[in-house]
Order: C-alpha cells, then sequence, then structure tokens
C-alpha cells in the first residue's frame, strides 16, 4: 500500500513537471494526472498524459526525439479501461479457434519456441492529429506537436508472424475475418482480415529489445503494420476465425465517421494510413533560437510503406524543395528528415509534405477536405466541426517575428 | 492363436487409433509439438465473440421492464437516467415507437451514441457483455445482458416494450441505422486509390 501512494505521489509530481516542461501559453484546465491502479510504469515527465473514467491516453513529445525509435517508455498509449491489466506471463496463453481444422491454444513459452521476425513500425491512433483536438491542450498534455500528432510513435517489434500459427490452426476456406480480443478489463476487440493477417501481422512480445510495458501489452499484443493501431489489439487472449467482418463496437462507434461525399453515411474500416509528415523543429508552442541558421526536423511515415521523399516549404506551401532523409529508412516505420533553413527574422509558415514508395503525396488540409466533400469554411468552424478521423494532412506552423511559434492549419 | 488375438486385438486397435487421432491433429502442421489442442467444451466456456448471426450467443432472454431494473442498478451512475446521458456517454437517441431515422453528419454528429447507430443488433449484446459495467465487466448473467439490450432497444424505438430479447429473437432485430454504413464488406485490399480513402 504504501508503494501504491508513493507511486502515486510520484505521478502527480511528474505530472506538475510535465505542466512546467510544456510551457507558458497552454491554459490550464485540468488538475494532476491521477493515479490509476497500482500497476503503473514509473512515468518520465515528458510524458503528456490524459486521463478519464474509462480512458488512458499518453502523448508522445515528438519535438524531444531525435530516433526513428520511440523509447519505450515514451510510445503513445490509448486505453479503453482506468487500470492496466496485471497479467502474469506464465499464464497467459491465446486461443485460435472458429473456423480452423484445429483450435490451438498457445502460451507466452510456445511462441516464443516458434520462428521470430523483428520489425520496425510506426503504431498511430485513428484519432491522431484529429481537427476537434487543435487548441484543446493543457498543461499535462504537453505542447501542441506532442498533444495534437503525438499519438504516434515508432518501434522495433519482435515476435511470432500470425502467418505461422494461422498455417498451425488450418484456417477452413471460410474463414475470411479474424477477431483479436485482448485481455484487459474491457476484452478489448477488434475484427482484421485475413489477407492482412497472413500479410505481414505477427504477435509481438518484444519491443526495442525489451518485455512489451505493461501499457504496451504485456505480455503480448498484436502489430497489424501500417494500419491503425486499433487493430493492433493489447494482451491478446483470443483470436477467433470467422465468415465476416464482426463490426465490434470498437469499430462501429468511436472508430468511425459520417462523411458528406457517402452522402451522411459512415465509412466502417479505415484499414491503412496515407502518407504523412510533421515537423517537430519548431512547432507551435516552441520557441525560435534566434535569426539565422535553424535547422528543420521532423518525421515522416506511411501506412503504404517506405518513405522516399520529403519537401519542405517556408512560405506556406508555395515553393517546395526537397529535405533530406536521415537513414535508416524502415517500411511503415517513423523516418526522420531535416532541412537547413536560413530564418530572416519575418513571419514565415513552415510545412512539411510526404511522398511514399506508392507514389502517394500527403495532402492538404483542403485537398483532404475536397477528398471528403468538407470546405475549410466547415474545417474552420469552431461548432459542429466536422469529425475526421484518419487525418494526414500537412501541418503548417506559423512562425512569428517575436520568435514564438503557432498552429496555423486553419489559416 | 485366436484367444491371443482376442486378448490383444483391443490393444491393436487402440494402437492404430492413437497415432491416428494424433496424425489428424498434427497434420499440415509444421510446428506439431507447440501449443495444446483445444476442445469445443473449452472453447464455448470462454468465447464471448459474437458476430452479427449470432451463433455463438448463450441461451438467455429478457425485456424491456427487466432491464430497466438492471439499468437502474448498474449502468444508471453513468449513463443517467433512461439512456440519456451523465458522465458517460447518453445511449439514447430515439423514443418509444419513435426510432431515430436522421444521419449522424454535422450537427447531428454528437447523435453517434448506443444502438440507434449500430447496424447490427448484436453489436449491443457482444459489448455490454465484454466491456460493462465499466468498474466490473463480465459481472452481468446472460439474462441481465439481454434485458438490457431490449430496454434499450425498447427507449430507442427499435422494439415494442413487451418483446423478448433471447438467442433467436435478438439477431433478426432490424436497426434504423442498418443501411448508414459504407461499404457493407469491406474489402481488402483497398479498391480505391488513394489509399488513404
Amino acid at each position: 500500500m504504501e508503494m501504491k501512494s508513493d507511486r502515486r505521489r510520484f505521478l502527480q509530481q511528474t505530472a506538475a513537471l510535465a505542466g512546467v516542461a510544456a510551457g507558458a501559453g497552454l491554459a490550464a484546465k485540468s488538475g494532476p494526472a491521477k493515479a490509476q491502479g497500482n500497476n503503473v510504469h514509473v512515468e518520465p515527465p515528458r510524458r503528456g498524459a490524459r486521463y478519464s473514467i474509462d480512458h488512458m491516453t499518453h502523448y508522445t513529445p515528438l519535438h524531444e526525439l531525435k530516433s526513428v525509435i520511440t523509447p519505450s517508455r515514451l510510445h503513445f498509449m490509448q486505453q479503453h479501461t482506468s487500470e492496466f491489466p496485471e497479467i502474469e506471463e506464465e499464464h497467459h496463453t491465446v486461443s485460435i479457434y472458429g473456423l480452423v481444422d484445429r483450435p490451438l491454444r498457445f502460451s507466452v513459452a510456445d511462441l516464443k519456441r516458434l520462428p521470430s521476425v523483428s520489425r520496425v513500425h510506426f503504431l498511430e491512433c485513428h484519432a491522431n492529429s484529429s481537427l476537434a483536438i487543435h487548441g484543446t491542450g493543457n498543461e499535462n498534455m504537453g505542447p501542441p506537436v506532442q498533444y495534437i500528432h503525438g499519438m504516434t510513435s515508432s518501434s522495433e517489434w519482435t515476435g511470432v508472424p500470425l502467418s505461422v500459427l494461422l498455417r498451425e490452426v488450418g484456417v477452413k476456406g471460410t474463414g475470411t475475418w479474424i477477431v483479436n480480443e485482448g485481455g484487459d478489463a474491457c476484452n478489448f476487440s477488434h475484427t482484421l482480415p485475413v489477407g492482412k493477417a497472413m500479410e505481414d501481422c505477427f504477435i509481438a512480445y518484444a519491443q526495442n529489445g525489451d518485455p512489451l510495458r505493461v501499457e504496451q501489452g504485456f505480455p503480448i499484443r498484436m502489430i497489424v503494420p501500417g494500419w491503425e493501431a486499433p487493430f493492433s489489439v493489447k494482451y491478446l487472449k483470443n483470436i477467433k476465425v470467422v465468415d465476416q467482418p464482426y463490426h465490434a463496437w470498437n469499430e462501429s462507434m468511436n472508430h468511425s465517421v459520417a462523411r458528406p461525399d457517402l452522402g451522411g453515411k459512415v465509412r466502417w474500416y479505415h484499414f491503412q494510413f496515407g502518407p504523412k509528415s510533421i515537423i517537430t523543429n519548431p512547432s507551435a508552442g516552441l520557441q525560435m533560437g534566434g535569426r539565422g541558421y535553424n535547422q528543420i526536423t521532423g518525421i515522416a511515415w506511411s501506412g503504404g510503406g517506405k518513405i522516399t521523399r520529403v519537401e519542405i516549404s517556408t512560405d506556406g506551401g508555395k515553393n517546395w524543395r526537397d529535405a533530406k532523409i536521415q537513414d535508416p529508412v524502415h517500411t511503415r516505420a517513423h523516418t526522420r528528415f531535416t532541412y537547413d533553413w536560413d530564418w530572416n527574422g519575418q513571419d514565415a509558415v513552415i510545412v512539411s509534405r510526404a511522398t511514399d514508395d506508392q507514389r502517394e503525396l500527403q495532402p492538404t488540409l483542403a485537398e483532404l477536405g475536397k477528398h471528403w466533400g468538407i470546405s475549410m469554411d466547415e474545417w474552420r468552424q469552431k461548432e459542429d466541426k466536422p469529425r475526421a478521423i484518419h487525418m494526414n494532412s500537412q501541418q503548417p506552423w506559423k512562425v512569428n517575428k517575436d520568435g514564438s511559434i503557432s498552429d496555423a492549419l486553419f489559416t | 492363436m485366436r484367444s491371443l488375438l482376442k486378448v490383444l486385438m483391443p490393444a491393436v486397435v487402440l494402437a492404430a487409433a492413437i497415432p491416428v487421432a494424433v496424425l489428424a491433429q498434427s497434420q499440415g502442421r509444421a510446428f506439431p509439438d507447440v501449443g495444446k489442442p483445444l476442445t469445443e467444451k473449452e472453447i464455448k466456456s470462454f468465447d464471448r465473440i459474437i458476430g452479427p448471426d449470432g451463433n455463438a450467443l448463450p441461451v438467455g432472454h429478457g425485456n424491456a421492464k427487466e432491464g430497466e431494473a438492471v439499468y437502474i442498478k448498474r449502468c444508471q451512475v453513468c449513463h443517467g437516467v433512461n439512456g440519456e446521458g451523465g458522465i458517460l456517454r447518453r445511449l439514447v437517441i430515439g423514443k418509444p415507437g419513435q426510432p431515430y431515422r436522421g444521419n449522424f453528419y454535422g450537427k447531428n454528429q454528437d447523435l453517434m451514441n448506443g444502438p440507434s447507430y449500430y447496424p447490427v443488433p448484436t453489436i449491443a449484446w457482444d459489448y455490454i457483455n465484454r466491456a460493462m459495467p465499466v468498474p466490473n465487466p463480465g459481472t452481468l448473467t446472460p439474462n441481465e445482458v439481454y434485458s438490457l439490450v431490449a430496454f434499450l432497444f425498447y427507449r430507442n424505438g427499435i422494439i415494442n416494450e413487451g418483446d423478448v430479447m433471447d438467442q433467436n429473437t435478438l439477431p433478426k432485430v432490424v436497426m434504423p441505422n442498418k443501411d448508414g454504413f459504407v461499404p457493407a464488406k469491406p474489402v481488402y485490399p483497398a479498391d480505391k486509390k488513394p489509399s488513404w480513402y
């Protein structure tokens, strides 16, 4: 009990520190982050956090990181419960059943006996960069690049290809979808097409060489490369092979959105993320170092494959020049870019755009809106702003004469 | 000799049968020594993944009146009186006898809540059973879940007050928003470019 209260005190202190780190200018809207359960790993002060009765969210401080690998402890997290499950690895199993020839149950030790893969992939919340979150941060959530775009992270994940396990159970011809179910309190469930499952999905038991952290699904989680992260079910416990999409609650509610281009109907599934990039430094809420040389740097990624090109504009998208892409470049993973910029001390709008090896180009917000049948005026309106998920539009930042930087998405 | 066969026969049959059974289990397996077979009985004991066909629904039943009593005890504290909203999302958009048939866009986007939005009825059963109530999910009996579904469907104008929800009637309920999702059968790989459509 003493340990628990110590931890709680630590969380409150670190939450307060996070507020300091986030800097002035962000309105204080909520109190210190509340400790949740007794299973929370020690939180570093840099992690932005938001907790509610049925959700826990951690935002990655993208502006403080310099690698294609996000440190595991700073990986973003969106948990649909108020506590993390306490699972003992020795007793945890994953059962595969449904439309299969041989239903089987594997212990975590079993999974570790099987052939493994180790790959660097990003995970991103379907609601990352959502329009509604612009301007709503508080002192626990970090600067805009963290709380608006910080629900994406990139790690080296190690585990067993799902194709190995699905071959062991023998998927019947009628088995076209699977439902993955977690062992957390809400038994989080999500459907996945068998085609993708056989292609490149795997059950991970390690992140950046370590066992998974509790908030990342200890002891095992699904990894569905390039697709919105709700597919990558944590605390994986059951896999049921079925004959149609099951449209679990989490797919039909928070993870769907009505769109005017579909006559006000809802596109049920969003799979792959498009090409996307963010300038992390300089970015809103931070301060310019001063007139003269300032390196522009950030991350680019795509659910479609490798990033092949990143371009930078320092005049709000009128003229574009290539940024340098930094090795290593992994498939469906954060990729770093740098750009040499000599700031003349005047107002400027800086923005990046990425191209992937499918030759797809990151759209502007106006282009994305055109695709969805939403005008910029509608995006800009304060009330009833159209809900949007899977946002991969360009993010312009306004560098002001006084060295302050602001969010210029809606200008 | 014959008597010897008689004595040995059961053993011969057994010896022949065991490898056949093991073979059937391991046929086509690359790693036959890894993992344990699951029996149908075991699967039934833990399977809570319910699809639109309702095949895996457990036996049980309930109506709106019974559901209201369960709701007041287990759900109202968060979802408010009659499911009209509290500290957690509202669950009722329609009215008894008047289901909500509008869209969920623009000014109506905040109505994306509760069974009026679900295109298939089984989502309500699956989700309440797996994730509710928030502090103690998994503590509702099948009858309680059926009756809660009946109560929420009734309050949303989807079924009548006296309708009984059970493993046979629930999957047949026609939802007011059944045509609100596209595509009805999503495909992979995507049939439309760009991929972020």
